[in-house]
């Protein structure tokens, strides 16, 4: 059943995902929180690796929740689930191709599709930023402003630097870096 | 992505030309999915028909699988260590700022006009505020964009 519920859950992913990147965030966030699969968190710990591995995001993210829920046979019906769509359709496509470019049905929706993904990045930006600055899991109320600030600190030294053309790589190792060190300093 | 699969495709294989690069950017951006795997898809096809497609398909797939399922397993077993917890720490700060990035670059390539900020708007304020399914969110923004460009058009013709 389980399996199942992964596959299904992930060829709705795989059928919904324009833009590319990170533009299918708010959907999988959507879809696996509801399900209680993964916390917010580990949700974000995982766009990191997603983003310092090879291969494409939602590939990554699917593996890794399949397999985080049910073993490996769980990465693969998760991994298939959100490959299929994408398969099918371009084998659909393929044979067409030329009534396929020309259609304005297709053209129409992108042209909403495109603008929507942006939006759907933004919500993203902040449902995120609130998990980043307000975490519910910590103890004290003095810690939680401590913890709060040092990750706006991060945040806005890493933001600087991403847009400086670092590479994601790099920063995701010097927000490593800082975090144990600050995290150590603190206790 | 897109300069490997062209420098891999085109100049060491010459399974296809430049302009099906070009091709196959139009097809991927238009269609759902990843646009490795739509690109592996659509070659594989070209090349060898629906096997070709499926083991194109497979053998993109593959190394992210392999490497994801081990990183899963090894994470399992570090993710209580005070390190791995401070990195991630940091590190999800940091993923923020990525992610703002992607945000900011993609509304530079966005087209500049006023359907396109409002359909960004009610985009983001359905499902980032009110926290409407986001399912439906693009279905609505599809059908919005579909029915604008069939007005535009019927005006042209008159």
């Amino acid at each position: 059943m389980m399996y199942l519920l992964l596959f299904f859950t992930f060829f709705k992913i795989g059928a919904f995902t324009f833009g590319g990147g990170y533009a299918m965030l708010p959907l999988i966030q959507e879809e696996v929180l509801a399900n209680g699969w993964v916390s917010m968190e580990e949700l974000i710990n995982f766009v990191a690796i997603a983003e310092s591995t090879p291969g494409p995001f939602a590939v990554n993210i699917a593996t890794y929740v399949g397999t985080e829920l049910a073993g490996i046979p769980g990465g693969i019906c998760a991994t298939l689930g959100v490959v299929l769509p994408s398969f099918l359709i371009i084998l659909l496509v393929a044979g067409m191709f030329e009534k396929f470019k020309a259609n304005k049905i297709v053209a129409g929706c992108m042209s909403g599709l495109k603008p929507a993904a942006i939006g759907l990045i933004a919500s993203a930006v902040l449902t995120i930023g609130k998990t980043v600055f307000f975490p519910e899991t910590i103890s004290t109320s003095v810690f939680l402003d401590v913890k709060t600030y040092v990750s706006l600190a991060i945040f806005g030294m890493m933001s600087v630097l991403a847009f400086r053309q670092v590479s994601p790589i790099l920063i995701i190792l010097l927000s490593a870096g800082m975090g144990i060190v600050i995290g150590f300093m603190l206790g | 992505m897109i300069p490997l699969i062209q420098k891999e495709m085109v100049e060491n294989k010459h399974w296809i030309s430049d302009e099906d690069i070009l091709e196959i950017v139009a097809i991927a951006e238009s269609t759902p999915g990843p646009i490795a795997i739509n690109a592996a898809t659509f070659i594989g096809y070209r090349k060898a028909g629906v096997w070709g497609s499926f083991a194109a398909t497979f053998g993109t797939v593959l190394p992210s699988f392999v490497i994801i399922t081990v990183i899963a397993y090894l994470l399992r077993g570090f993710a209580d260590y005070p390190v791995v917890k401070h990195a991630f720490f940091g590190i999800r700060a940091g993923v923020l700022a990525l992610i703002l990035k992607a945000f900011v670059t993609m509304c530079k390539k966005s087209p500049r006009n006023t359907l396109s900020y409002c359909i960004m708007a009610a985009a983001f304020l359905l499902a980032g505020i009110f926290d409407f399914h986001v399912l439906l969110v693009l279905i609505a923004c599809a059908v919005t964009g579909l029915l604008f460009s069939m007005q535009t058009e019927r005006r042209n013709k008159k």
